[in-house]
């Protein structure tokens, strides 16, 4: 039988003191745990709120004002408090120290405080939803955000602090890679989703700047009446989109980034089998990382901008699908002649091919420029990011959360719930979502609140999915919790896989290893060791 | 060409609508072809290697395949050069407007479209087009950045507070088809509704007249009533006693309005006509300052006629005289 240890990370000191001044990388990411989760539960209550609103095509039960600023804040609080911080600040932090055989990350202190940042920065976006919210979308588009009325300056400022936290995360990190590697720890052996925190975190160290500049230009224009984005005062609107896509696509691929990271950990872990394509699966996370910063204008082809540049962009947008396809083609072929066991985790991973494959390849469409003029600004658009971040992003983050989960509490969950969870998140996923697609390419414009009645059978249909897909994330918060107390010990290794967490015990002691480990084997070599399960009883 | 619309399309008329479509359908089955692949080949695997009861061992140590590789990697970029260089062709010919177009100044503001026509005649939130014949849009915003797209003839061009955009289609069946505002505008973003109505030639010019019409033969409260729903008053000022975005019309002349301020003004002909060009100079209690200014839209004549419709809305006559 398996047994917790006597002391660990999570009891090594005690009180809510020591949580809060707490320097240890792995309780840093508990405490983003709870935090982050808390706001993707309130994003998640206003999307079904949407979606009940949507139910009919005439006003329900809240009017256009309290609709505008529920999507703004649906939107907000999932980009900036949720899907940006989500995979780095909660997994990133909890295992990649532990992953290249470090004690912590460079700079403890600024890893806390970059926690705290993360929290003023969410009292703002709080302040801005009970001061009566803001109704811009969570694009900020000027100059309608320059002169509605809406509490549009803290929701702002909310978003340029928690740029910030992502800044620090980031640094951190990529210090952290450069110089904690652990004695064998070459670049080449190290694991994937090590690579992909890598290219996530020079994206957020080199493209957040930019956000942060120009949501204080904002401000600037809205205080003081400096005429920078708004025509009125001799701006120019088209500037901000600029401003705002040039971070905001490279921030994209901070939130797809690390949902990759950890297919590539999930794929093999549960196949034991050696990836297809170390390198370049590697060296893709960083060629997307740096195309991801010469696209932005192909969020623009409709907005007045040069046919010169709306055809440059077009052309270069095509060269990021070739390395995000190549990642799905190494994935399926990790799996040929394999060991696949259907574990939750595995699930999540097959489900997340499934779902990223639509994702990308709607990319194509909008790439190319006439099918982009009219599927722009429509429920199409909706769709394809929703299959991006949700299907790919949030379904690796469901995946690695429950493949990290026993490590971070020593316990299992129920796992035939966590399957039911899954499939449930699944299909009510498709059911919402694929059918927007279609009322989108039939022309329905998003960001709507009232719409032309033959759309209402999509809406409709919609709406009911995005129950089924609730009921699999209360039931996964169920059993999450459940398993917190009454779960079954794990063991060190419950998957049998070859990466540093799990030589270690589950929960992991304070300072991670006795002493500094030594890589010997790749990270994915299970053609040469076998690593039993400790899950597996005797 | 397409004019009954199919699963994903909505009907296509206009001319560029067949070209937008094949690209969409040659990009759905290159798509379909490779996710049925990719998830094929993970479903096929998934059964074909799962792990058996209490197997434990070594796997297979592939892990890479440089022909392979190197086929994925060629196959899916000629495929986008193919995409890019098609898009590109009909992107250019969406984007050159033939030398014969009518020309149709388009206005976009909170939250409704108005159209000038070059015989002078103006129309609000339904475009009139002859069929069969180029027509260039020339956009301009009064306030914030609006987009004007309809679905049907394929075309989206933001609507831009500080230059002209255009954009052009020709459209080859007649028929009334849905005209959406896309670019987020606020409150009454979703309302921002257009209809374009495409006629014959001769039909259009017997529109084109009409929009010109300043009323003569009306007596003044019929032209108010006419353009009440022509200039789209309707979408904001109701005249069933019922609230909207905007006060009722109805029992509205000679009454005391109180306003946000706290003051409070008389209904009357200079309130009202201030109300049209400056709406932002005195807002009524329980309503927002939306407003658009109707400078420039409506003319003296015009909005004399619509005071005299208000007026006319009034039961009570004793407030009329007074």
């Amino acid at each position: 039988m398996n047994k917790i240890p006597e002391t660990h990370y999570l009891n090594a000191k005690k009180g809510i003191w020591s949580w809060l001044t707490t320097v240890d990388h792995k309780r840093i990411g508990i405490l983003y745990l709870f935090s982050v989760m808390f706001f993707f539960f309130v994003g998640g209550m206003f999307a079904l709120m949407l979606r009940l609103e949507l139910l009919t095509p005439t006003e329900m039960y809240i009017d256009s004002d309290t609709y505008n600023q529920m999507f703004t804040l649906h939107g907000a609080i999932m980009i900036f408090l949720f899907i940006i911080p989500a995979i780095p600040a909660i997994l990133g932090n909890f295992v990649l120290p532990i992953m290249i055989g470090a004690k912590d990350v460079a700079f403890p202190r600024l890893n806390l405080l970059s926690w705290y940042i993360y929290i003023v920065g969410a009292l703002f976006a709080v302040f801005s939803l009970v001061s009566g919210g803001a109704d811009t979308g969570w694009t900020f588009y000027t100059p309608y955000s320059t002169t509605t009325s809406t509490a549009v300056i803290s929701i702002v400022l909310g978003a340029f602090i928690l740029g910030f936290s992502s800044i620090f995360t980031g640094l951190n990190f990529i210090v952290t890679v450069h110089k904690l590697r652990s004695p064998g720890m070459t670049w080449f052996k190290m694991p994937l989703f090590v690579w992909g925190m890598y290219a996530t975190a020079l994206i957020q160290v080199l493209a957040t700047p930019v956000l942060g500049i120009t949501l204080v230009l904002l401000i600037i224009e809205r205080l003081i009446g400096i005429g920078i984005f708004d025509p009125a005062m001799g701006g120019d609107p088209v500037l901000f989109q600029h401003f705002f896509w040039f971070y905001s696509h490279p921030a994209v691929y901070i939130m797809i980034l690390p949902g990759m990271a950890i297919i590539s950990e999930l794929i093999t872990a549960h196949s034991h089998k050696k990836i297809f394509g170390y390198k370049a699966v590697a060296y893709s996370s960083l060629g997307i990382a740096f195309a991801s910063f010469i696209v932005w204008g192909h969020h623009m082809f409709t907005s007045g901008q040069s046919e010169l540049a709306a055809m440059i962009f077009s052309f270069l947008t095509f060269f990021v699908a070739i390395p995000s396809g190549v990642k799905v083609f190494n994935w399926v072929a990790t799996l040929y002649k394999s060991s696949i066991s259907f574990s939750t985790p595995m699930l999540y991973t097959l489900s997340f091919l499934f779902l990223f494959s639509i994702g990308g390849l709607t990319g194509i469409f909008l790439g190319a420029l006439p099918v982009d003029i009219h599927l722009h600004d429509t429920y199409f658009i909706v769709a394809h990011f929703h299959y991006v971040m949700v299907g790919g992003t949030v379904i690796a983050f469901l995946g690695g959360l429950h493949h990290w989960w026993p490590k971070m509490w020593g316990r299992m969950y129920n796992e035939t719930l966590g399957k039911i969870s899954c499939l449930l998140i699944f299909v009510g996923f498709n059911m919402t979502f694929f059918t927007q697609f279609i009322m989108g390419s039939q022309g329905m414009p998003r960001r709507y609140h009232l719409y032309v009645d033959a759309y209402r059978p999509f809406h409709a249909f919609s709406t009911y999915g995005s129950w089924v897909m609730a009921a699999g994330f209360f039931l996964m918060a169920y059993y999450l919790i459940h398993s917190l107390f009454k779960g079954k010990p794990a063991g060190n290794n419950p998957w049998g896989a070859l990466t540093h967490e799990w030589s270690i015990t589950s929960p992991p002691p304070e300072h991670n290893f006795e002493e500094i480990p030594i890589t010997e084997h790749g990270p994915y070599d299970y053609d040469k060791i076998v690593a039993k399960s400790t899950l597996v009883e005797n | 060409m397409d004019t009954t619309g199919t699963f994903w399309m909505p009907p296509g008329n206009s001319t560029i609508a067949g070209d937008v479509d094949s690209l969409f359908y040659f990009i759905l089955y290159a798509s379909i072809i490779i996710f049925v692949l990719v998830v094929g080949l993970s479903a096929y695997f998934s059964m074909k290697y799962r792990r058996r009861d209490g197997e434990v061992g070594k796997t297979d140590g592939l892990d890479h395949n440089v022909k392979l590789e190197i086929i994925w990697t060629i196959i899916p970029t000629i495929l986008v050069m193919i995409v890019f260089v098609w898009g590109f062709k009909t992107y250019m010919y969406m984007n050159v407007v033939p030398k014969d177009a009518y020309e149709i100044k388009v206005n976009g503001q909170k939250w409704f479209w108005s159209f000038d026509y070059p015989e002078g005649g103006n129309s609000v939130n339904e475009l009139i087009v002859p069929v069969d014949r180029p027509v260039k849009l020339l956009m301009a915003s009064k306030d914030v950045i609006h987009s004007f797209f309809v679905p049907n003839f394929r075309i989206k061009m933001d609507v831009l507070p500080n230059r002209y955009s255009i954009t052009w289609f020709e459209a080859h069946t007649i028929g009334e088809y849905n005209l959406f505002c896309t670019e987020f505008c606020g409150k009454g973003h979703s309302e921002m509704i257009g209809k374009v109505k495409v006629v014959s030639q001769e039909e259009f010019e017997q529109y084109a007249e009409d929009l010109a019409f300043s009323g003569e033969g009306m007596t003044l409260e019929e032209f108010g009533a006419k353009l009440y729903i022509q200039k789209a008053c309707v979408t904001c000022h109701k005249i069933d006693g019922s609230n909207s975005t905007g006060p009722p019309w109805d029992n509205l002349y000679g009454k005391e309005e109180h306003l946000a301020d706290g003051s409070s003004v008389k209904v009357d002909e200079n309130y009202i006509r201030e109300s049209i060009l400056n709406p932002m100079a005195k807002i009524t209690q329980g309503y927002q300052p939306v407003m658009p200014t109707y400078q420039g839209i409506l003319k003296d004549k015009q909005i004399d006629a619509l005071i005299a419709y208000i007026k006319s809305l009034q039961e009570d006559e004793s407030l009329i005289n007074e």
